[in-house]
């Protein structure tokens, strides 16, 4: 996974509020395999009209905004499914912080297994950069090591999980640090059988 | 010196006896004790595969086919081939890695969160997880149940366990005597309702008090399932005799003495008289009435016997904006009686409600009546179907006008291609009513399924409790 320290980039506002992953990933885009990439079925059906074309009134279609790599959102974004597409969505197009006052639970932990950060800012301070945005700036930083997120004069600060934030500091991989808890996972498990006979699936007819 | 036992909430104990290692920066390596799969999985599987990595616990894992199984043709050479490929790419994945997998022609098979309780895999202090959203279903028997996505499913499927931070505690208590006809899907609206779609972000929900306690495991199982909705981590009900008659003789249970061993473990679980809670939300349960959804969040939900809400009349920008939002892609006006909100299709199905209780208070209210609207029903499962019909219910849906079909997640998601059209407005069971949920442009008003019911046979949004006058 990409280590993520300090992102200057563009940002775009997305002035909605419970952007769900159903939204950020229509279900009927997900039999695809990640090899093919995701980042075109982005906020598909907010993005482009039933024909296809691009909606022009749709923040991320403009021109000003093209590349950009931070979405600045409203309460409750990510909320709903637990579908990690939603997140390969984001990646794909090139999105590696949403700033928003809320976030649905699991959406937030899977960006953060993608090294992608869920920036979580006072509700007024989110008002303030969509704010900033919408009257014309345009790029940001974002700074995971000192929490803060600056745009021209305006700089506020965010706060995401001390865990999370040392995993995407450093780019960290789960699956790595359990193997090299092997033993405490055998010796869980030999204690468990005594105190929790019972836990044990019976193998039904 | 003696020890003092610091009081627990039911989450913590649960959580306690899980903790493999507990990591200085607050992270915990839990132990999962089911790991349920579906269709989605394929891509954790790719990541396996990427590493060259086994199954840990095979005999932990278990597959069902539901979120793309047609529910009309059960035949797959008949079906879509890209929805083909997603079911066989999980039969390949259960096969190489020796999985039990509830296929299409399993008697057992039906929606995960159906399946589980039903098969008595999921049993009181367990942890459960599944890459769906809806896994905190299964904490109505008082186990920590989550849904996880497809970097942590390949985590668990390599190592039987997951690194999670402990949520803060939230106790919910409804207190008093439901009204006639109101049921768990009114009470979960209104909470969520109450405390907004991300009320219990960050928390683990605990439901409590005399309406909870009164429900049945049926309706318990739907309080839950609409804990993600609110933003929780889970829901969860402590074990009672409710729970325990619900589990014993299921297939999966423990049977006999162990039983004993164990419903005596589980209903040790429930917390503390003294346990502290980080936030506590009560609520009036014989205030409740038949809640339906006018918007694009579970958190727009009214009495049905209320109106469409007014942008220019809500406090904060944020909301006026959403409701504007929300009522101009549903196409309705301020101010609108919900009551004469016009449906196009009704279904009644998903993790929800589609047990056999949900399906028998759908007939209540259609036996003898005949639907303005087409509609489907689709079953949680196999066995439900096999008890409706046993009880004769298929009939009333049929002679209404309503399709019976087999049973999966259908129309609550639309994977299998059961959708709602652009444009057209649905009166759903299920639990989401996002935009495009059931199809490009659909509109989704959530109900339960006695509402849903009173929705066919009127052709709109309806108080279903005149249609139950003189019937039970």
């Amino acid at each position: 996974m990409e280590a993520f320290t300090k992102l200057s980039g563009i940002a775009c506002p997305l002035p909605l509020s419970s952007v769900d992953t159903d939204q950020l990933i229509p279900a009927r885009f997900m039999k695809r395999s990640r090899a093919e990439g995701y980042g075109g079925y982005l906020l598909h059906d907010l993005r482009f009209d039933e024909a296809g074309a691009p909606r022009p009134d749709f923040p991320l279609n403009a021109l000003e905004r093209q590349g950009a790599q931070v979405i600045v959102a409203r309460r409750n974004f990510g909320s709903g499914s637990s579908r990690e597409a939603a997140v390969y969505a984001l990646v794909d197009y090139g999105i590696r912080c949403v700033i928003a006052p809320s976030f649905g639970d699991i959406f937030a932990s899977n960006s953060v297994n993608n090294g992608l950060l869920p920036a979580k800012v006072a509700e007024a301070d989110g008002e303030s950069l969509i704010a900033a945005l919408e009257e014309g700036a345009r790029d940001m930083l974002v700074d995971l090591e000192a929490c803060r997120i600056v745009v021209g004069n305006l700089s506020v600060p965010f706060t995401v999980d001390p865990v999370w934030r040392t995993k995407l500091l450093n780019g960290w991989d789960d699956i790595d640090l359990t193997m090299s808890q092997s033993d405490a996972i055998k010796a869980f498990v030999a204690a468990d059988a005594k105190s929790r006979p019972w836990a044990m699936p019976r193998r039904g007819e | 010196m003696a020890l003092v036992a610091t009081p627990r909430a039911l989450f913590d104990k649960v959580w306690d006896a899980h903790v493999v290692v507990h990591r200085e920066d607050g992270q915990s390596l839990l132990w999962i004790d089911r790991h349920f799969l579906h269709e989605g999985s394929f891509h954790a599987f790719d990541k396996l595969k990427g590493r060259g990595a086994e199954v840990s616990r095979p005999d932990l894992t278990f597959g069902i086919e539901d979120h793309y199984v047609p529910t009309r043709v059960r035949d797959l050479a008949k079906i879509d081939p890209a929805i083909r490929d997603m079911i066989e790419r999980l039969r390949g994945n259960a096969s190489r890695h020796h999985l039990k997998l509830f296929g299409l022609d399993d008697p057992g098979q039906g929606i995960v969160h159906v399946v589980g309780p039903e098969q008595g895999l999921t049993l009181p202090g367990l942890t459960i997880v599944c890459g769906d959203s809806h896994t905190a279903t299964h904490g109505a028997f008082g186990a920590i149940a989550f849904g996880i996505g497809a970097s942590e499913v390949a985590h668990v499927l390599m190592t039987q366990t997951l690194w999670q931070k402990r949520p803060k505690r939230m106790r919910i208590s409804v207190d008093g005597e439901l009204a006639p006809g109101i049921v768990a899907k009114d009470i979960a609206l209104s909470i969520i309702a109450a405390i907004g779609a991300d009320g219990a972000a960050g928390h683990a929900m605990e439901y409590a008090g005399s309406s909870v306690r009164g429900l049945t495991m049926e309706g318990r199982l739907t309080l839950c399932n609409l804990s993600i909705e609110a933003g929780g981590r889970c829901g969860m009900v402590a074990p009672d005799e409710t729970t325990i008659s619900y589990l014993k003789g299921r297939p999966f249970a423990p049977q006999g003495a162990d039983f004993d061993r164990a419903a005596e473990d589980w209903l040790k679980l429930a917390s503390d008289a003294d346990a502290i809670f980080d936030k506590e939300v009560s609520l009036d349960g014989s205030q409740i009435a038949p809640i339906v959804t006018w918007g694009t969040s579970p958190e727009d939900a009214l009495p049905i016997t209320m109106a469409v809400p007014d942008p220019d009349k809500a406090g904060d920008p944020g909301r006026a904006a959403h409701i504007r939002d929300a009522i101009d892609y549903m196409g309705l006006k301020p101010g609108q009686k919900l009551t004469d909100i016009r449906v196009d299709r009704i279904f009644i199905g998903s993790c929800t409600n589609s047990r056999i209780e949900d399906i028998r208070a759908a007939a209540a209210v259609l036996a003898g009546r005949k639907a303005q609207v087409p509609g489907l029903v689709s079953p949680g499962s196999a066995q439900v179907k096999r008890q409706a019909e046993e009880e004769g219910l298929d009939r009333i849906f049929i002679e209404a006008g309503l399709e019976w079909v087999d049973s999966g997640c259908s129309m609550c998601v639309g994977m299998n291609g059961d959708l709602v059209a652009p444009g057209e407005r649905c009166a759903s069971t299920t639990n989401r009513n996002f935009r495009g949920r059931q199809g490009p442009g659909s509109r989704t008003h959530l109900m339960s399924p006695a509402m849903a019911a009173a929705a066919a046979v009127t052709g709109h949004l309806t108080d279903m409790r005149p249609l139950l006058k003189g019937r039970n």
